[in-house]
């Protein structure tokens, strides 16, 4: 045992084995069945027949990606306002927005069907009001909607901690070097939430892009999504396998590539290393 | 500004809390649909206790939440323990981002990955139905694991070596001085990692759908129930998980508040 530890490192043996065979092995034999055939033999074929799935990368990418941004210029002001707040009202908004992310994720998500289906709650409104019925179930804009609700904690929260932390000396100082409101947001805050910004993208880009469950629900299955064309093909039977395991890779290898991305903004020593 | 920014904060915690309220309306809902109220009854939440199905994969999703978050959390704290004692940079930086690899990635991927795992090695033992309830449990573990470590490992890195050292000094053997001196200074994020696996755990679908074959968890029999056209109980069944985790949360916020009245911080 050296110096600088509480104990030996033989008591990490069993998570190290653990962690081999339930996060090492699983990708190997993921990366194993994207590279051969139903017979086990070596096989670029699935990615051949990758190009029917383009659509589904394309339209994944591009719903996460609007969904993220909305989401950070909704939550950014969201989390510059709770910190203007007393503490104790901040640690009760903080709950509330905890809250309804305790409740499971399929339900949140089912509730909004409720709400903006065609005989649901705000066309029931609208047509009361007299504009009349409006399409707003299964169509993109619910999916993204859903993405943007059942996330938008995890970008709240990250910006929150990381702008809570900032030191209030440094916003007097801009204020005695002739700083408005205004320049010391861009100047101070800003820069200074960055990791916040950088680690709520990535935690709400991460499960938007491969959700399923959302896109089944609000957007009627017209647009089929990559997390939806893995979970249909590993449920329809053991010869899509391979199949399911190259899109399971590639969006891994996305995902991967994107956090990277996202990391060499941020500074933060805490940050991932992938 | 101020005004407007409650505003803002007012509009924001509306559009979190809209569906909630639509759950908890609908599940007082004397008729069978979710669009049209008509009445109050407390039917739905009268079938739910003789709903077998529902009450058997509560069961489920407890065994499995319990069970999970104190194997990951005993394995974890070792591991976070070990890991410091590693003393090659190499070793340790591959042992992090293995660690990492569950939380980066997403779900649905690790999800199928360990699916694959999983009837790989059934089929090589030749078994017919190779998922159920261990591999529901070790993917559990699994996604837990990290949460634990990174909930340890930053405290056990703050800890004063200083204490660890003394406590050798003054005759304690090295397994001694860790539960006596080390474990109890580092215990508030031990438990701080062991809720978050409970709670991981009790929250979690994807995974689950993809490693529980037939041991299904309560997700799982949700996600089953709004396949179909959706009835009220599922908006029961809900609305008393909410409201269960709606009053542990306010009892957590009070002692809270209570420990840091004590502690002379008063907020």
């Amino acid at each position: 045992m050296n110096k600088k530890s509480f104990g030996s490192r033989i008591v990490a043996a069993p998570y190290i084995v653990w962690a081999a065979i339930f996060i090492i092995v699983p990708l190997v034999i993921v990366a194993y069945f994207a590279f051969t055939d139903a017979n086990g033999a070596f096989a670029l074929s699935n990615f051949a027949q990758i190009g029917k799935y383009k659509k589904a990368f394309g339209l994944s990418i591009l719903y996460a990606v609007i969904a993220t941004i909305i989401t950070l210029f909704i939550a950014y002001p969201m989390a510059y306002f709770m910190t203007k707040l007393k503490i104790s009202n901040q640690r009760m908004i903080m709950m509330l927005i905890m809250l309804p992310m305790w409740m499971n994720f399929l339900i949140r998500t089912y509730s909004w069907i409720t709400i903006l289906a065609n005989t649901g709650l705000i066309n029931k409104f609208l047509t009361w009001i007299g504009i009349g019925q409006v399409q707003l179930i299964n169509t993109p804009g619910a999916v993204i909607l859903g993405m943007v609700y059942d996330f938008i904690p995890y970008m709240i929260l990250p910006i929150y901690t990381a702008m809570s932390k900032i030191d209030n000396s440094l916003l007097e100082a801009a204020s005695d070097l002739g700083s408005n409101s205004w320049s010391r947001i861009r100047r101070v805050i800003m820069p200074l939430s960055l990791p916040g910004v950088i680690s709520g993208i990535t935690m709400v880009f991460v499960p938007s892009v491969s959700t399923f469950y959302i896109s089944q629900k609000l957007g009627g299955n017209k647009d089929m999504l990559i997390g939806d064309a893995i979970e249909y093909l590993f449920n329809t039977g053991s010869q899509y396998y391979n199949v399911a395991s190259t899109l399971s890779l590639i969006l891994m290898v996305l995902i991967l590539v994107c956090t990277l991305i996202m990391n060499r903004f941020s500074d933060d020593e805490e940050a991932v290393v992938l | 500004m101020k005004t407007l920014s409650r505003i803002y904060i007012a509009l924001i915690l509306l559009f979190l809390y809209a569906p909630v309220a639509v759950m908890i309306v609908f599940s007082f809902n004397s008729g069978g649909s979710v669009w049209v109220f008509e009445g109050f009854s407390l039917d739905w939440y009268k079938g739910l206790a003789t709903n077998s199905s529902m009450l058997t994969a509560l069961q489920h999703t407890l065994i499995v939440a319990v069970l999970s978050a104190i194997i990951s959390t005993v394995m974890g704290t070792a591991a976070s323990v070990g890991i410091l004692a590693l003393r090659k940079k190499f070793t340790r930086r591959a042992v992090m981002s293995a660690t990492n690899i569950p939380m980066m990635n997403a779900d649905i991927v690790t999800g199928v990955s360990l699916m694959l795992l999983f009837v790989f090695v059934g089929s090589l033992f030749g078994l017919k139905e190779s998922l159920g309830f261990f591999t529901v449990l070790a993917a559990h573990i699994t996604f837990n694991l990290p949460y634990v470590i990174l909930s340890v490992l930053p405290r056990l890195r703050a800890t004063d070596m200083s204490l660890n050292e003394a406590a050798l000094d003054l005759g304690c053997t090295p397994v001694k001085a860790f539960f006596k001196v080390i474990l109890p200074s580092i215990s508030t994020s031990i438990f701080t990692g062991a809720i978050m696996a409970f709670t991981l755990s009790l929250d979690d679908f994807v995974i689950s759908y993809f490693t529980c074959g037939h041991y299904q968890t309560l997700p799982i029999v949700i996600y089953n129930m709004t396949k179909k056209t959706v009835s009220p109980d599922v908006y029961a069944l809900s609305t008393i998980i909410f409201l269960a985790v709606f009053v542990l949360l306010i009892l957590y916020n009070t002692l809270q508040s209570k420990a840091d009245l004590r502690r002379g911080i008063r907020a």
